[in-house]
């Protein structure tokens, strides 16, 4: 077991480093940052002194390496719009995505894995093409054009929830001010999970319902119910862990563009400035935060996956996926 | 035979099958915008932010365009955008599938870890910070769709053909000394032509939301350029949100019409291909 992890970990390692490379690469191919700031009231020279202090006029590789060595003493650089260490940025935008992430996750949790069941258990019945319709319906509907429709029935048209933010100004902190501010974005970052989700669910649920051992409960008598909810969920746990692991790197892509509709104070907003401004050492903090994030939940699941199944063998699944 | 009992398993998926005319229908509209658009898409032709009239049937933008014609055009960008984008990550994640999962070894490992790297980023991020660099257009947006969007497709082909390969009609041609191209692309890619179409209509759904998604963030086609996803964009405002609903609900139900409808029809594809199923 310990030495499946590490060999994992020195796997997600060497692919950390690469999308770092391809990155950097990337990034510095989009031009100077410098050339963002330029104005009329900046001279040239002053914009050449700026760059070299930055280290901007070496080549790629050197700063790229450069940028490197401080991630390994724990250092992400400075931004170099707001002067601020990018650790710190990060750390404060984080919260809200975490908190907009995981309760949107959460939610589509809530509706998918039963509404996948049901279907399941209802296989080519009208309810199960009602329930995949509308899972279709879910995965196909643009993030932005449902925040525009929910903004347009539950701000503009009954002003029941606020359109944007995390708290109101000038409020005191309170607990039911951020769950309005938050209902919408989890709706819309929710909905568009939940419908992937839900086939999801129903197919895994669908290869359990042919076993041996349901037809076995079936046969023993012990009623709908228990086979069902005993004997089938259980199983279908397993698919669930899948899904989360899955569904990871899409909340952080859906998160960027919620955020956006709702000015959700989060990683996104923050991202998407840093971008249109080339602020490198952000941007690449942020890429760097997410390939981790990303990388282990890989990891992290296919270990839930041997503690929930012991009949997987691990070593035997890192071969295969080699 | 084979070919009418495809075509009757497919109508059996009555949404499916409304779908697929659905969207002929749509594309027909988009191929011939041209000659079906009432007016110039880019031409100021009426007032400010009219109203639907006989005139202009869905009315007119906040410059005075009308509404309808550019919804047409904007219609051609999205199928194209999700039709060419579908193509090229298509084609590089099938090229790259069969050649990991045929020569397997140091090949693979290569193959399948870059795979990893690509898939690891939010690919939105990749694709913002993608649009960031070069500038935002058409080709662009088409390429850089492309280019993200291939490892699934790398990994459903490699699956398919680690387990193809190992089949007897394989084993035999190897042993009758054909080449690797012919066993490649003559055995093993008409046998995994299924799984490939039916992930590629989710791959041409996908790759439509993301051109809406960012031209609504105003990443994407730029405006005059008319695309479905930046007439919405203007919907950012409260006074269009709230008394002009003609600017901003129909490019966003055609999004909805389009992305739905390719969904069904590869759910329908999925249910012809496999008989077993039902």
């Amino acid at each position: 077991m310990l030495k499946y992890i590490g060999k994992r970990l020195v796997i997600a390692l060497i692919v950390l480093i690469g999308i770092t490379i391809i990155d950097f690469t990337i990034m510095t191919l989009a031009g100077s940052p410098l050339e963002m700031i330029q104005s009329a009231r900046v001279s040239k020279e002053a914009l050449e002194v700026k760059e070299a202090a930055l280290g901007l006029d070496d080549p790629v590789a050197l700063q790229y390496l450069r940028w490197l060595a401080e991630i390994g003493k724990g250092n992400l650089g400075i931004s170099i719009k707001s002067q601020q260490p990018v650790a710190k940025m990060l750390g404060s935008y984080l919260g809200p995505t975490l908190l907009l992430m995981g309760t949107s996750l959460l939610f589509s949790l809530i509706i998918a894995v039963p509404a996948g069941i049901y279907s399941a258990i209802h296989q080519n019945t009208k309810r199960d093409y009602v329930v995949v319709s509308t899972s279709f319906l879910g995965s196909s509907i643009p993030a932005f054009f449902l925040g525009l429709i929910l903004i347009y029935l539950f701000s503009i048209k009954t002003g029941w929830l606020p359109s944007s933010g995390m708290r109101t100004l000038g409020m005191e902190k309170s607990t039911v001010d951020l769950v309005k501010h938050l209902i919408m974005p989890v709706l819309v970052l929710g909905t568009s999970i939940a419908g992937s989700t839900i086939r999801y669910i129903r197919s895994a649920m669908l290869e359990i319902l042919k076993q041996d051992y349901i037809r076995t409960a079936k046969a023993k008598g012990i009623g709908r119910f228990l086979v069902i909810y005993k004997h089938g969920f259980r199983n279908a746990l397993l698919s669930v862990v899948t899904v989360v692991g899955m569904q990871i790197p899409l909340l952080f892509g859906g998160a960027i563009i919620v955020e956006q509709i709702f000015s959700w104070p989060g990683l996104g907003l923050m991202t998407m400035s840093a971008i249109l401004n080339r602020d490198y050492p952000v941007i690449m903090g942020v890429c760097l935060l997410t390939a981790v994030v990303v990388l282990l939940s890989n990891i992290i699941t296919d270990l839930v996956y041997a503690l929930v199944d012991p009949t997987i063998q691990l070593d035997k699944a890192t071969v295969e996926n080699l | 035979m084979e070919q009418t009992s495809f075509i009757r398993r497919f109508s059996r998926h009555k949404l499916g099958t409304l779908s697929f005319f659905i969207l002929c229908i749509i594309s027909f509209a988009a191929i011939f915008a041209p000659v079906l658009a009432p007016f110039d898409p880019n031409e100021i032709v009426g007032g400010f932010g009219k109203a639907p009239t006989s005139e202009f049937l869905l009315g007119t933008d906040q410059v005075g365009r009308d509404v309808l014609s550019r919804l047409l055009y904007g219609t051609r960008i999205s199928l194209m955008v999700g039709f060419l984008a579908t193509i090229i990550s298509s084609a590089v994640g099938i090229f790259l599938g069969l050649l990991a999962g045929y020569f397997g070894g140091p090949l693979d490992m290569v193959i399948m870890r870059f795979t990893d790297m690509v898939m690891s980023f939010p690919y939105i991020l990749l694709v913002l910070v993608a649009a960031a660099i070069f500038q935002p257009g058409l080709w662009t947006m088409i390429l850089i769709l492309g280019f993200v969007d291939w490892p699934q497709m790398a990994r459903l082909v490699r699956g398919n053909v680690l387990s193809i390969r190992e089949k007897n009609y394989v084993k035999a041609s190897k042993v009758a000394g054909m080449s690797h191209a012919y066993i490649l692309f003559s055995e093993i890619l008409p046998n995994t032509v299924a799984p490939i179409l039916i992930y590629g209509t989710s791959v041409v759904a996908i790759s439509m939301l993301d051109e809406a998604a960012l031209s609504f963030l105003g990443m994407g086609i730029k405006p005059p350029q008319a695309s479905l996803g930046n007439m919405l964009n203007g919907a950012q405002s409260l006074s269009i949100l709230t008394s002009k609903p003609w600017l901003w609900l129909p490019p966003g139900l055609m999004i909805l019409l389009l992305v739905m409808s390719v969904n069904f029809i590869g759910d329908a594809l999925r249910d012809a291909f496999d008989p077993n199923q039902s």
